[in-house]
């Protein structure tokens, strides 16, 4: 979650003055020059530092370059959109790896970004509680990991799930013999239909595993996350959600006290008052925290490394990591550029479907009485 | 409400573009690609020239510095020596940077990839005595009907035996195993309790022991074929499969260690199957354990090892070339290359340097002698991600169809090659 503090500087953008640009509009005629002066520190760093880069690895993406030389003085070989038919279309290896990379994040996602935001509104909400004793001693013990290194919390829980590590002590105490956590490529699904007996995971059904799409078979697609990925998830939602409780707080903290109190005199019980009352008030923070999160868990990628790259049986391999061993390690820097664009895909229509549910549906609403009430005026 | 949401894409793209953005600066220098041709660089007068290394550790680490001073020291240059973090990755970004280190280790499985690039300068033909090489070690940097770089040294895989479990299983020395049949056999005796029989690596890097010994083997003996479906590989991996399901050899994962010599080193184990780089990792970690080494038990079609070793290699790019190849000359002469075995035990690259380290290390015999037999890894262009996968396969063994692993072996394999 690395990403967090490059994100935030971003998300308060510099403010753009409305109407830049316009001219001999009295007073305000400098005003878009002016603004446009006053960013301008922002928009070279950010274009060296950002559009710059971006617009040279897509040029990369498009190339077969090794590495050596430069791909922008005919040093590689141009093959158009061929990277990227590797990674969706030909039936091969590089489909393979990066189709078992989506299904892994996908499901990764799928679990650390609805529990580290209920975890994260809990504690805010329970941290938030005017007469709780203590508060600034919890507020510091829940933020704390968020600030510690990524690399030592990922080696010290290496400690803790190990075979015969903490964890599986813990467990044993309640009798349950815990699974070997890192080493364990079973999917939680297949462990969960086994459990049931649906069906045997020693021995598949033929169903399943006989066919697929993508270079998977189904019974590849439908596993779940593996037993380790479900350790990473642990991992993951402890340490951010300390960082998005943060935000819900400060929410919380924004919200009047009339407001509740008003809730109140309307008898609301608590379990009302948070439902409708606080939580509505709590969207534009939710749409920050999940787009935040689905961001931060989509680019995953110092926890696989330390995990040894994917390990066991790729089944913590992610796009990010799969982009960078692609680049620097097989040096086929137009196939890893490529992924990182797919990854990029994804995000940004992730985002865009993200926000398109959270919407405010009563402004929409609003805005289109508006706007009938408008035709019917003009009409 | 849209200028916001404006903004929020952008703010979108600009974290998504995070991970493109090192990609990006990888290709810093931008000049155009070096080609390795024969004739060396040469500058007049002393040349600085910078070295990479992969240390396993101070020893090492001042072993190199120590070579490399004195050479220094009798040509007038200099030589600044760097320890890699993670010398795959540094090297890969100072090539695509286009400001490589001078002289670098360069792994035998990363060689093909380098050497197919254009990265590393071909000085084959300068090296003294080149015949001296063992033969695999030496076709194991040879890309393209071209030897490139000298070998700096080799290992090989062995048996190492916990000599107190041996005898509490009521073993002697005439029971050391030396077919497949007897390996599974004493294996199971000494699988008692908390403690495994044999402890072995969970990578092609130990498991094609077998597939060797079997006659087998991923590749055609050139190089020119994938042959991993032949019969012999599957018996091979059918043998290995048998060990783990009866749990008379396990994973080092199932044995809450990092690799077989953890394992070994703890006592969790009774025979590990690693190479020569266990011996110090027991002296260090280990000391009280008291085991012997074996050569690895022959298979159907004979007896067969794996060779790992690394070679000196010289930068296409590098403007001292010339100055390198006399370093290099140098570093694998016999006797520094006995000084470097005496200080972080690592086995000479040279036949020449055999009769003096059998009788300095007695105790290696049988590392040495897998360098008459063994094979060199797989050494062809892009397939470092071909093997991870048979990797991923190999991990999931004790369950899976050894047919299965190696035909997807064989279809990834043959891709890679086209």
């Amino acid at each position: 979650m690395s990403n967090i503090t490059t994100t935030v500087p971003t998300i308060v953008a510099p403010w753009r003055p409305r109407g830049s640009g316009g001219s001999g509009r009295g007073i305000r005629a400098g005003e878009g020059r002016a603004g446009w002066l006053f960013v301008s520190p922002m928009v070279v760093v950010l274009g060296i530092f950002l559009l710059v880069p971006i617009i040279m690895a897509i040029w990369v993406s498009t190339l077969e370059w090794n590495g050596q030389g430069s791909p922008f003085a005919g040093g590689a070989k141009f093959v158009g959109l061929h990277n990227y038919q590797s990674l969706l279309v030909t039936d091969g290896l590089a489909r393979k790896d990066f189709m078992l990379s989506l299904r892994n994040t996908f499901y990764y996602v799928m679990f650390v970004v609805p529990l580290q935001t209920a975890l994260a509104l809990f504690l805010a909400v329970v941290v938030n509680q005017r007469y709780l004793k203590g508060r600034s001693f919890f507020r510091t013990a829940f933020y704390f990991p968020s600030v510690t290194s990524s690399v030592a919390i990922t080696i010290v829980f290496l400690f803790l799930f190990q075979n015969s590590g903490a964890i599986n002590k813990l467990l044993s105490f309640v009798g349950i013999k815990g699974p070997q956590w890192f080493a364990d490529p079973r999917g939680l699904f297949q462990v969960a239909a086994d459990k049931l007996g649906l069906v045997d995971i020693a021995n598949p059904p033929v169903g399943l595993t006989g066919h697929g799409v993508l270079g998977l078979t189904w019974w590849d697609w439908i596993s779940g996350p593996s037993v380790a990925l479900m350790a990473v998830v642990f991992l993951v939602v402890w340490t951010t959600a300390g960082t998005f409780m943060l935000m819900f707080l400060a929410a919380l903290q924004d919200i009047p006290v009339e407001v509740e109190e008003a809730a109140l005199l309307d008898g609301v019980g608590p379990w009302q008052k948070f439902r409708y009352v606080t939580l509505p008030q709590l969207r534009p923070v939710l749409f920050l925290v999940l787009t935040l999160g689905l961001i931060g868990t989509w680019q995953v990628f110092d926890q696989v490394y330390l995990l040894g790259g994917g390990n066991p049986a790729k089944t913590t391999l992610t796009p990010a990591y799969l982009s960078y061993r692609t680049g620097f390690n097989d040096f086929n820097y137009g196939n890893g550029a490529a992924i990182a664009f797919m990854l990029f895909i994804i995000i940004t229509a992730l985002t865009l479907l993200q926000r398109y549910v959270l919407r405010d549906k009563d402004a929409i609403v609003e805005k289109r009485g508006r706007r009938a009430q408008l035709r019917g005026a003009g009409a | 409400m849209k200028s916001s949401s404006g903004r929020r894409l952008a703010a979108v793209a600009a974290t998504a573009s995070l991970a493109l953005l090192t990609a990006a600066c990888g290709g810093g220098g931008f000049d155009n690609g070096g080609s390795s041709s024969s004739a060396p660089t040469t500058e007049k007068g002393p040349v600085a020239l910078k070295m990479l290394i992969a240390s396993s550790g101070d020893a090492e680490t001042n072993a190199v510095k120590a070579a490399t001073a004195a050479w220094a020291k009798k040509s007038g240059n200099t030589v600044d020596v760097q320890v890699a973090q993670d010398i795959k990755q540094q090297l890969g970004q100072a090539f695509a940077g286009g400001t490589p280190p001078d002289i670098f280790y360069t792994d035998a499985a990363r060689f093909p990839d380098y050497a197919k690039a254009g990265a590393l300068y071909a000085y084959g033909d300068q090296v003294t005595k080149p015949d001296d090489f063992y033969p695999a070690l030496k076709s194991t940097f040879t890309y393209d009907n071209k030897f490139y770089c000298a070998p700096k040294d080799f290992s090989t895989i062995a048996l190492q035996i916990n000599n107190k479990a041996w005898k509490a299983a009521g073993l002697t020395d005439g029971d050391i195993p030396t077919t497949w049949d007897q390996l599974h056999a004493v294996a199971k005796k000494l699988t008692t309790g908390k403690q495994t029989g044999l402890a072995i690596g969970d990578t092609r890097d130990r498991i094609d022991a077998f597939m060797v010994q079997a006659g087998g083997g991923l590749t055609s003996k050139d190089g020119a074929t994938i042959t991993a479906t032949a019969p012999e590989n599957v018996q091979a991996l059918e043998f290995v499969k048998s060990m783990l399901a009866d749990g008379s050899a396990k994973f080092p994962k199932e044995l809450d260690a990092g690799w077989a010599g953890e394992a070994f080193g703890k006592g969790v184990a009774a025979m590990a199957m690693e190479g020569n780089w266990i011996k110090g990792s027991q002296k260090n970690d280990y000391p009280d354990v008291n085991y012997q080494v074996a050569e690895l038990p022959a298979g159907p079609k004979g007896k067969g090892t794996l060779l790992f070793t690394q070679c000196w290699g010289i930068a296409a790019k590098s403007t001292h070339q010339a100055a390198s190849v006399d370093l290099v000359n140098s570093l694998t002469a016999v006797d520094q290359q006995l000084a470097a075995a005496t200080a972080y035990g690592v086995m000479p690259s040279r036949k020449s340097a055999k009769a003096q380290y059998e009788q300095k290390f007695p105790e290696d015999k049988a590392f040495v002698a897998g360098g008459e037999y063994g094979i060199g890894p797989v050494n062809k262009p892009g397939f470092d991600s071909v093997l991870a996968d048979l990797d991923t396969g190999l991990q999931g063994l004790k369950t899976g169809d050894p047919k299965a692993i190696l035909a997807s072996f064989q279809k990834n394999a043959e891709a890679a090659l086209k």
